[in-house]
């Protein structure tokens, strides 16, 4: 018990010296839909590392702006490729730091057991009160679910039903508050270590939507280099592949 | 950029029509809890008037997020709403009057209840004792002495329900011609890097909102001209 004790402290001790031997701070902007495993990969990177990591999530869209106009992060952890793209090439980003580090599935979801089934047919029925789902053009999976409604033919159907959810976020809020019969969510949302636990969803087949691919980049005006760095490559990691695949995401080829 | 996109002219109309229902209701509502305020004395004026100014400090968000609970389908009010057959109230221009007249209930009733308070008992009493009913003494004194108060409460009730945001984010849903405020659209345009267009939506929102301030400093609110 008590020498257990005395290693304990001793590791403590060593970790704390450890961390103020190179202890560097992250500020990772981060996408919405990557909430949860985001909080997993810090907690293990920031105890392997001793970096620290400070998260901001919002709306890819709305990280653009604010990189834009000079908000000071490091990293943008993106919904989709196109933003760190445009940010690449507009100097706001490192050249070549940019990979895909998840690729994104959409799921039609609702907190009630039983209303959506395996095949999505609830939305040609329309037995439902609302649809939510990501603005389309700030959110990549509210983007997603235009295409899949487009692709259904349903698109202008459901005009009348549709509430725009701020982010992600918010759009899997107002189903999970009730207010919503159905949303249009990232399936990491609804995935908790590998399986759905609550409501009834369907995995719209990625056929009908442009693949989320989302990306991260470093961006220009990092100050911590090495931090940086050894964040990006924790991303990309085996350790780190483990959680995004456990929150239902693809892993790029 | 030019002119104005029919879906932004949508929210401006939409954002008047929010503001001048919010302003009339509140308007009923303000005025005798306003009066009840100025002229009760018991121990539970104190708590009634702390509820009252709630919004002023509660984050809007917070306001917004517990009015998507409790007038959800598992939510009281939401329940209520159901059994009455009205359906829910979230992402419908009804839920935003209702969230709209809490959040400016206190701008609505401070003004009102200020200038019963300055009234003080001398006219009333003058009345009585010319045999005015309490009905004709509410009427044809208090209220027109307490002009100004009025005019104060509804140009601030108006302009705030106007710069509303934070309460409308949460219960709307951004929806067209039914929840897309001017905030929200403004909101939505910088977010989407259409800057041009939020631009003119927030410069006219500048606009508005100073020749609404300036109305009423030229009205003579007393307490902006060094008055006290």
């Amino acid at each position: 018990m008590k020498s257990g004790m005395m290693r304990l402290l001793g590791a403590l001790l060593f970790g704390a010296s450890m961390q103020a031997a190179n202890a560097g701070e992250v500020s990772a902007a981060v996408a919405a839909n990557f909430t949860e495993p985001m909080e997993r990969i810090v907690k293990l990177f920031q105890a392997e590392s001793g970096h620290t990591v400070r998260v901001s999530l919002g709306s890819t869209g709305k990280f653009y702006s604010q990189i834009q106009n000079g908000a000071p992060f490091d990293v943008l952890v993106a919904a989709d490729e196109k933003m760190p793209l445009r940010l690449e090439k507009e100097g706001l980003a490192v050249e070549g730091s940019r990979f895909v580090y998840a690729v994104g599935k959409l799921a039609l979801w609702s907190a009630q057991p039983g209303l959506v089934d395996g095949k999505g047919a609830i939305l040609r029925k329309g037995n439902y009160n609302k649809l939510a789902i990501g603005d389309s053009k700030l959110a990549s999976y509210g983007t997603a679910a235009k295409e899949a409604l487009e692709e259904f033919g349903l698109w202008n159907a459901v005009q009348g039903k549709l509430v725009t959810g701020e982010n992600i976020t918010q759009t899997y809020q107002f189903a999970a508050t009730g207010n919503a019969d159905l949303a249009f969510v990232a399936l990491s949302q609804i995935v908790k270590d590998g399986k759905v636990t609550e409501g009834s969803y369907w995995i719209v087949p990625s056929h009908l939507y442009n693949p989320i691919r989302q990306s991260a980049v470093e961006l220009s005006a990092a100050k911590d280099k090495a931090a940086i760095r050894a964040f990006l490559a924790f991303l990309k990691s085996e350790k780190a592949k483990a959680v995004i695949r456990s929150f239902g995401y693809e892993l790029p080829k | 950029m030019s002119g104005i996109d029919p879906l932004d002219l949508q929210s401006l109309w939409l954002t008047l029509k929010l503001a001048s229902v919010t302003t009339l209701i509140l308007l009923c509502v303000a005025t005798p809890l306003a009066w009840w305020l100025a002229h009760n004395r018991r121990w539970y004026k104190g708590p009634v008037a702390a509820v009252v100014a709630l919004p002023l400090v509660l984050p809007p968000t917070v306001l917004g997020f517990y009015l998507l609970l409790l007038m959800g389908p598992q939510g009281a009010v939401g329940e209520l709403t159901r059994a009455l057959d009205l359906g829910t109230l979230p992402f419908t221009f009804t839920g935003l009057v209702v969230g709209s007249v809490l959040f400016s209930l206190p701008f609505a009733v401070h003004p009102i209840q200020n200038a019963f308070e300055s009234l003080g008992r001398r006219p009333l009493e003058v009345a009585v004792t010319l045999r005015a009913g309490a009905w004709d003494r509410f009427f044809s004194v208090a209220l027109p002495l307490a002009k100004p108060g009025f005019l104060t409460a509804i140009i601030l009730a108006f302009a705030h329900t106007v710069g509303e945001f934070g309460v409308v984010l949460m219960l709307g849903g951004n929806i067209p011609g039914e929840t897309r405020v001017l905030s929200v659209a403004i909101y939505s345009h910088v977010e989407a890097v259409e800057y041009g267009a939020a631009h003119l939506l927030a410069g006219g929102m500048v606009l508005f909102s100073f020749v609404v301030l300036l109305g009423l400093y030229l009205a003579g609110g007393k307490s902006w001209k060094g008055g006290r």
